[in-house]
């Protein structure tokens, strides 16, 4: 139950430092955008081929905008001596890693949904199979989130950060890349029998960097 | 406001017991076997040149740095066993703010309060006792002066109601005005039963605030003297 009190602090604080900071809405989500409509410029020609290719288009944008997010929440916490005030505040580690990945998690899905309706726009893709879409975006928001928490914490301590985080993160994150993919090109196809296993991929890998971080993150922090 | 736990409020043990105590920097011993009891109430000054190791013992007491070898005992607390149980009782002024730039003067005490679970009319009371209770509690702590912003660190720090306050050059950056209520908070503080251990350039200062002196050089504790404060321990 403490866990969760401290989770929910976390995740409102740093919420509350987007809101005000305004780095998600004026440089993220715009890069996100632009992501699109770079992707747009460069398949334009054979239109049949950016709408095939819109599943994972979207999630490429997804990863490399949120990269930017993740990057974010733990750059909030290297500044002006505030690692060691959490340290010494008496939140659990595991508290503040669950809310670390629901701040994480909100701001990727508020991007998603930006960048759904920027590929039924600029892509003039036909949305189908709703749910399964929904449960992708879900499952696959918690995927990425969970592990790149993880990972932020460990690059975190290190001077190279901002150019370690991508090299250790892309690399794990490629099975749900793959899954949100495939699961996207079902639900998109009218076969979404054939998204749910993918799904299935997704949640087991959320679940185990959940765990992972749970009981991982008190450590890493020490050395972070 | 008397602190609650009654193992220190009323156990005779020191607070801080310290012998031989050894502290690695990368492969540089930064404490190289500091020897050091304080009894609880006590003020006592760090005194040293830069490099001396006051830094870093604040930070091991605090249960920051790691104590690889010799005896280090923090509020009953053995630092060589599990040095994050003592984290929580004790409260660090560092170099460094620990404040949130983009949240206001009143969002980060509430948030460092309610992280220790601290009652939050203490925060109220903090803030007001730090002067950040008018327009300066709605301002966002990145446009605040260095003053300012020690100002409401030490309001964090004091909304905790911390066992041990370790104050790592609190009178930096403060005018006279927040110099004076440094020194007053540190002997409020005393007298409701904390212990505060101290290191500061200010010595004039700090010596009359302080019951016992330790100068600290090279790591080890070279020398220990009385300062100006009354002395008295309850």
């Amino acid at each position: 139950m403490v866990m969760l009190t401290d989770a929910w602090l976390i995740a409102r604080k740093d919420l509350k430092l987007e809101i005000r900071s305004r780095v998600a809405i004026n440089q993220v989500m715009p890069f996100a955008l632009l992501v699109l409509v770079l992707f747009a410029f460069a398949l334009d020609p054979d239109r049949g081929l950016l709408e095939k290719a819109t599943p994972g288009l979207y999630w490429i944008a997804v990863l490399f905008s949120g990269l930017l997010a993740m990057q974010r929440a733990f750059s909030l916490e290297a500044a002006d001596g505030v690692t060691d005030a959490l340290r010494l505040s008496g939140l659990s580690p595991a508290g503040i890693y669950l809310g670390k990945t629901l701040s994480v998690a909100v701001q990727l899905l508020v991007l998603e949904v930006l960048l759904g309706i920027g590929v039924a726009v600029l892509y003039g893709t036909s949305i189908t199979g709703w749910l399964l879409l929904l449960v992708t975006i879900v499952v696959a928001t918690a995927a990425i989130s969970t592990a790149g928490t993880l990972f932020g914490v460990v690059a975190a301590g290190l001077r190279v950060r901002e150019t370690l985080l991508p090299l250790l993160l892309l690399p794990v994150l490629a099975p749900v890349l793959i899954g949100a993919t495939r699961a996207f090109e079902s639900a998109l196809s009218g076969t979404p029998s054939e998204g749910w296993p993918w799904v299935g991929l997704m949640s087991v890998f959320a679940v185990v960097y959940a765990v992972a971080g749970i009981f991982g993150f008190g450590p890493l922090m020490e050395e972070s | 406001m008397e602190l609650d736990d009654p193992t220190f409020r009323f156990g005779t043990e020191p607070v801080v017991h310290l012998r031989g105590a050894v502290a690695l920097l990368g492969r540089v011993p930064a404490l190289a076997g500091v020897d050091l009891d304080v009894d609880r109430r006590r003020i006592v000054l760090l005194r040293g040149a830069n490099g001396a190791g006051k830094t870093t013992l604040l930070r091991a007491l605090a249960g920051l740095v790691p104590i690889t070898s010799g005896e280090a005992v923090v509020l009953g607390v053995d630092l060589r066993d599990d040095r994050r149980a003592v984290r929580h009782r004790v409260g660090l002024l560092a170099h460094g703010t620990g404040l949130y730039d983009e949240l206001t003067v009143a969002d980060n005490v509430y948030f460092w309060t309610r992280a220790a679970r601290a009652d939050m009319a203490d925060a109220e009371a903090a803030m007001t006792q730090l002067g950040l209770d008018g327009r300066l509690r709605d301002v966002a702590v990145g446009r605040l002066s260095t003053g300012q912003r020690r100002r409401t660190s030490l309001a964090c720090l004091l909304a905790r109601r911390p066992e041990l306050w370790l104050l790592d050059e609190p009178h930096a950056g403060l005018d006279k005005d927040g110099r004076d209520i440094v020194d007053a908070l540190v002997r409020d503080a005393a007298a409701a039963g904390a212990t505060i251990i101290l290191s500061s350039h200010e010595l004039d200062r700090s010596i009359e605030l302080a019951d016992e002196i330790v100068t600290l050089g090279g790591g080890v504790a070279l020398d220990e003297g009385v300062g100006g404060g009354d002395g008295h321990v309850d």
